[in-house]
């Protein structure tokens, strides 16, 4: 047990804080002894401590026992409470939920940002809007010829474009995109065949479906079609050398017993104990 | 694994059951290497997370987070081709799609250098600045938890924490971290060791300064130490720690800053923070100790607050808690000290002595030695300390040093002080004439 001295509490509780004392004055400088150097090598200095210093690795330890601690004591996803089966509101889609997380996932990621002129919906607002500037905005053909108007797709590239392929070849060359980005379709030139044609001839930024049998019909148009077996998916890039990953003492990921998805309602709890 | 695959790939009604079967065989660390080495199956698994079927989608999400658990580098590798969707996702609105694609990314660049040398180009901090702006404390607490990983990357001094100062993302965090004993402490907590990444990379800091990260850390540091210890909330010392640390650092920069945090009751804090926190957490006193040294080092206003404030008894109790915090008391003693006459007056009549003499039989050199510092100081500027420690039985105490390399030319040293009568200076050159020939 520490012992203070009383009634430190309320001082804290004071404001505002009271004019610094004035403090004793410095003595003037000792005179340099005449006689051998003094043994004692103490200066008052400033500490500046670096990441890896050993002052800072209990500290840090128990940071990654945090981390992991928190994590470990989140239910498993599967169990969320069913409701009756209900169908989503927005006129014109079919889906069918039987969770209201189920639900909120699908209404937050398909009819939340949604093109109103062609309904399409778009992972982002970001990529809605450059899809309604390119797709509906009757000006943009014409100033595309005089000037680049393509937009780069990164959030934070200011860079544009006078073609749909040069901002694909940015994109992939410059953000490391991959080359079948599924959000950065050329507008199809022709209006509309109705049959499965090649891949490259997507809508921009229309959210693919994989080619499944459903009895669910989609908002979505039906030309879009899936994307696994008839797409050209690079194989990942192998890596070149990258050397030896580094080996930082205590790598706070989550454990592999964590599912994820508490949702929203997740608040701090701070180090939890094991249910 | 090839038939879990197989199910997932073949569009059937069950489609999502296979889905969860996969992720769940996927929490096993050789099924997630064996599955990425399987032609197909992370094309599979990004089709299935980019489709519009909101239900296939998550489950698919959680595939990609179960192998971003794997410590096999290879496998945060073969998710490369993923994480320009992630990033997209985190712009949406599904909140807990959004906190998943998080920490799955956090995951993902904890284990490989690779990952991270392609987010960064790929844009991931205008999308994680942007992100920081969502009202969602979980959506908050996933974004810090993936800068913090980030930002500990060796290279993050150099290629990270430029773009990091560069955007909207450091005012935001100084915002949330101070508001994070109202709403928000786990998003508070992340974004409070992300500051402190950033403050160690010593780039940063004119950057803080100017944003008045002290005296907002400082007023937070008040509030934290005001709640305790009736409502602090659980694991407050996870958000004290980095704060403390933040201090520390920033007012070890030479930009003569500490003028803007001459407050007292920063004392007072401390020492509420060190008595709440020491036993249960006792890492927190050498945290805790080092802004001390910070504070004192050079200011006078702190060493005198110390005396005036009448903390010394609580400071030279933690002298036995670890080898790390005794050094560090003594140097704060050591700080005050070196102010001068006055102030080791005070010292003395604390008293320190009784304290002291007993550190000198501690088996630990370096406390010895500064111990020994202090002392040096003491008898320097309070002939009456010398006198004092004498009668006390402060020979036996230096002498048992004698031999020991590190100390034995300071404790021959301060026997000389004490073996001297008040004011027989002059008997100081004699002594050191005579030593040069033994």
């Amino acid at each position: 047990m520490l012992t203070l001295p009383a009634g430190l509490h309320s001082r804290l509780r004071e404001r505002p804080p009271a004019p610094p004392r004035p403090a004793p004055p410095l003595p003037p400088p000792a005179p340099a002894p005449s006689s051998s150097p003094s043994p004692f090598a103490f200066a008052p200095r400033r500490l500046r401590l670096g990441l890896h210093h050993p002052l800072l690795e209990d500290g840090d330890i128990h940071r990654h026992l945090y981390l992991q601690g928190v994590l470990t004591s989140l239910a498993e996803v599967a169990e969320r409470p069913k409701v009756s089966e209900f169908s989503c509101h927005i006129s014109g889609c079919c889906q069918v939920f039987d969770t209201l997380e189920g639900y909120e996932h699908h209404y937050n990621t398909l009819h939340r940002n949604v093109c109103s002129f062609c309904k399409r919906s778009f992972p982002s607002g970001h990529l809605l809007d450059i899809h309604i500037l390119e797709w509906h905005d009757s000006l943009f053909q014409i100033m595309a010829e005089k000037q680049n108007m393509y937009k780069c797709l990164v959030e934070g590239c200011a860079e544009k474009f006078k073609s749909s392929k040069d901002r694909k070849d940015h994109l992939v060359t410059v953000h490391l995109y991959p080359a079948d980005f599924r959000f950065d379709r050329p507008k199809k030139v022709q209006s509309g065949p109705k049959h499965v044609s090649s891949p490259v001839k997507q809508g921009v930024g229309v959210p693919m479906d994989v080619s499944m049998e459903t009895s669910e019909p989609f908002p979505v148009d039906p030309m879009e079609i899936g994307p696994s077996e008839n797409m050209e998916i690079p194989h990942p890039a192998a890596s070149p050398g990258l050397g030896v990953p580094e080996k930082r003492h205590y790598k706070s990921r989550i454990p592999s017993t964590i599912c994820f998805g508490q949702g929203a309602t997740r608040g701090f709890k701070g180090p939890r104990k094991k249910v | 694994v090839l038939q879990l695959l197989r199910g997932v790939q073949r569009g059937s009604e069950d489609r999502k059951s296979s889905l969860g079967r996969l992720r769940r065989a996927l929490q096993n660390k050789e099924t997630q290497q064996k599955f990425v080495r399987l032609d197909g199956s992370i094309r599979t698994l990004i089709g299935l997370f980019t489709s519009s079927l909101a239900d296939m989608q998550m489950e698919a999400a959680r595939c990609l987070h179960e192998l971003s658990h794997s410590s096999d580098p290879a496998v945060a590798e073969a998710c490369l081709p993923v994480t320009s969707y992630l990033l997209t996702y985190l712009s949406g609105h599904s909140v807990e799609f959004t906190e998943l694609c998080l920490y799955t990314l956090g995951n993902l660049v904890v284990e490989s250098e690779a990952v991270r040398k392609q987010l960064l180009p790929q844009g991931i901090i205008p999308v994680l600045a942007s992100c920081i702006q969502s009202p969602h404390e979980a959506v908050l607490e996933g974004l810090g938890y993936v800068l913090s990983q980030l930002l500990q990357a060796k290279e993050a001094p150099t290629e990270i924490v430029p773009l990091v100062l560069d955007s909207v993302l450091p005012q935001h965090m100084l915002r949330l971290v101070c508001s994070g004993l109202k709403a928000g402490t786990g998003a508070a907590v992340e974004f409070a060791w992300c500051l402190h990444y950033i403050v160690c990379s010593h780039t940063a800091n004119a950057v803080l300064l100017s944003l008045g990260a002290l005296p907002a850390l400082t007023s937070l540091l008040l509030d934290m130490a005001s709640e305790i210890p009736q409502d602090a909330p659980e694991g407050l010392e996870l958000l004290v720690c980095p704060v403390l640390r933040c201090l520390s650092n920033l007012l070890a920069e030479e930009t003569g800053c500490e003028g803007q945090i001459q407050d007292e009751r920063l004392l007072i804090a401390l020492f509420l923070i060190l008595q709440s926190f020491f036993q249960q957490h006792p890492f927190i006193v050498q945290e805790c100790l080092w802004l001390l040294n910070n504070l004192t080092a050079d200011e006078p206003f702190f060493c005198s607050a110390l005396l005036s404030l009448d903390l010394l008894p609580a400071l030279l109790q933690l002298l036995p808690c670890s080898q790390m915090a005794g050094v560090l008391v003594l140097t704060v003693l050591c700080n005050v000290a070196e102010k001068g006459p006055a102030y080791c007056q005070q010292l003395h009549h604390q008293p320190a002595l009784p304290l002291l003499l007993p550190a000198l039989a501690l088996p630990d050199p370096e406390v010895v030695g500064q111990c020994l510092e202090l002392l040096h100081l003491l008898f320097l500027h309070c002939p009456e300390a010398a006198a004092d420690f004498v009668r006390q039985g402060g020979h036996r105490a230096l002498e048992q040093h004698q031999s020991t390399p590190e100390l034995q030319e300071r404790v021959r040293a301060l026997l000389d002080m004490v073996g001297q009568p008040l004011g027989a200076s002059t008997f100081s050159s004699c002594h050191a004439a005579l030593s040069a020939f033994s």
